[in-house]
């Protein structure tokens, strides 16, 4: 697309408005974290770096940090896992014998988190997973699947299915063709896979309101608590590494699509 | 994206020598993952469906609720009128963004893009907090029109409807540009050009020629933020601050701070079903997989 129709000036007015709308309140809270006042305000004297000192000297936050990082780990590993797999035995088996699959598999997308998490609380209860690891893990796992099979899917629509049937024609068997031909091309999709599967159980709260509560503390609970209880500027400080590490891995993720384009 | 997928949808279809139990191991692939999604995933939803019928005590008297309760229909309502005050506000903004962007530069176009999505990845929770920082009695917006002296009082823009539609938009817009701009991104800018050197005026050349053809996607755009926006719990939690109740949170409260399970579920269950039901309608314009797919 070229720039041929330049878009008039009123509807450049509104978007400019709305990309500001979109960015500038999230970025007040990189001033307001260098407060040097007690309570949630922008620098008065000077810059203070004290609410960064607090937080990273805090076991609470420390802990909460900590054991979302394992809990993404470990969810990112099952919904890769899983969502490789299942993208690649829908791209074979062609859309048709699929489909009732595929549309169970994006159901996660859809229905609202808080249906899930009702329904987890009570079905957890039964199984003994509540306020266990595992739990929340398998929780965050399973509706992190529907991002990577989206992002693997895409990949493959760009991969020769003739390269697969010449492998199995030379005698390669199915787990020979996957680990040799498929796998090693559909990688940067399954890496970006991963990267949304990670963000969406690193950012997860809803679900774990609900079926977490002591032993496992993650960090958007921890947020959550400090929202509803007391609002201190180590809440910003929290806010500003929550979207460095996010504007990081987004950054990752465009340089694997570029190198993948490239 | 999806048009490449076509090659692989002729081949991928069974070779008619082959016998049946080849596919067998393509089958096994989807196996965990379709265990994972019933056993942890569907077992859970299709008992939130089934307490609605079975608790207290088994027949349609949640139901009834619907019907009966002024309670019930007050949070439907309120539910009903933010959303769809959200959407609207999402699509006006969103279309005029994308309309910006598809007739952008591709350079121009990137940097735009990245405006979209940066914030549609930053943690609710995060944008909650910031809307809070700057909302609130003694947030800095209230502040500082205060300190340059346009009001004496503090605004309310906050723990209402209001700081809920602010949030709520702000966390929509992303969604509502990425199927808007996908489908714009179709339409052939020399067909504005075109329309103008004919004698249309600027704006005649938009409503008669880009917009019939932005509008399915302005339809998709539609449901998917309404969607959305039926069953959001975090943003309309924090900003609602306990005031406004909307469906979601009114759910939460049900089940663990008054323990009626059945009317928590029941109301769980009206939400899944709208939601199918809005998709089902709209299923030709609305391609989930290409809007999640084609962010970027």
């Amino acid at each position: 697309m070229n720039g041929g129709y330049p878009a008039g000036p009123f509807a450049k007015g509104i978007a400019w408005v709305t990309v500001l709308y979109l960015i500038l309140p999230i970025t007040i809270v990189i001033p307001v974290s260098l407060t040097d006042q007690r309570y949630l305000s922008l620098p008065q004297q000077g810059l203070s770096l004290r609410y960064y000192a607090n937080l990273l000297g805090s076991e609470a936050w420390l802990g909460a940090i900590w054991q979302s990082f394992w809990i993404a780990l470990a969810s990112t590993t099952l919904a890769v896992a899983a969502g490789t797999l299942c993208a690649i035995g829908c791209w074979r088996l062609g859309r048709r014998s699929t489909e009732l699959v595929r549309a169970l598999m994006l159901l996660p997308l859809i229905i609202p988190s808080i249906v899930y998490a009702i329904g987890l609380y009570r079905y957890f209860g039964k199984l003994d997973l509540l306020d266990r690891f595992l739990g929340v893990t398998l929780a965050h796992g399973v509706t992190g699947i529907p991002y990577v099979i989206i992002t693997v899917s895409t990949a493959l629509a760009a991969f020769d299915p003739r390269l697969e049937q010449a492998a199995r024609g030379m005698g390669a068997s199915l787990s020979q063709t996957l680990r040799w031909v498929i796998l090693p091309r559909i990688m940067p999709g399954i890496a970006s896979g991963a990267i949304f599967a990670f963000i969406h159980s690193w950012d997860e709260l809803v679900m774990v309101l609900f079926i977490a509560s002591r032993q496992v503390f993650t960090l958007p609970r921890k947020i959550w608590d400090g929202i509803n209880e007391n609002l201190d500027p180590t809440m910003a400080a929290v806010a500003v590494l929550l979207i460095v590490f996010t504007v990081l891995l987004l950054a990752l993720d465009g340089a694997l699509r570029t190198r993948r384009s490239g | 994206m999806s048009s490449a997928a076509a090659p692989a949808l002729s081949v991928a279809a069974p070779a008619p020598s082959l016998p049946r139990f080849r596919n067998a191991g393509w089958w096994g692939l989807i196996l965990p993952a379709f265990l994972l999604m019933t056993v942890f995933y569907l077992a859970p939803i299709l008992q939130v469906l089934l307490i609605s019928f079975t608790e207290p005590r088994p027949g349609l008297d949640n139901y009834e609720r619907l019907f009966t309760s002024m309670g019930v229909q007050n949070v439907i309502e309120t539910t009903l009128r933010i959303c769809i005050i959200t959407t609207a506000v999402s699509l006006a903004l969103g279309y005029a963004l994308s309309y910006v962007m598809a007739l952008a530069s591709p350079r121009a176009q990137r940097w735009w893009l990245l405006a979209v999505l940066v914030p549609l990845w930053i943690s609710v929770l995060v944008r909650a907090f910031a809307w809070v920082t700057l909302l609130r009695r003694q947030g800095l917006v209230n502040e500082g029109l205060m300190g340059i002296g346009v009001i004496e009082e503090p605004l309310r823009l906050v723990w209402n409807e209001f700081g809920i539609v602010v949030g709520m938009v702000h966390y929509m817009v992303p969604y509502a540009v990425l199927p808007m701009l996908a489908s714009m991104r179709e339409i052939d800018p020399r067909l504005l050009a075109a329309a103008r050197g004919l004698g249309a005026s600027r704006f005649t050349a938009f409503r008669r020629v880009f917009l019939p053809l932005s509008a399915p996607g302005l339809v998709a755009a539609g449901v998917l933020v309404f969607i959305f926006s039926l069953g959001f719990y975090i943003t309309p939690a924090i900003l609602g601050g306990g005031k406004t109740l909307m469906a979601a949170e009114w759910i939460k409260l049900q089940i663990l701070d008054l323990i009626r399970w059945g009317l928590g579920a029941m109301l769980a269950t009206v939400l899944v079903v709208a939601i199918l039901v809005t998709l089902a309608i709209f299923s030709r314009v609305v391609n989930l997989k290409r809007l999640f797919g084609g962010g970027a």
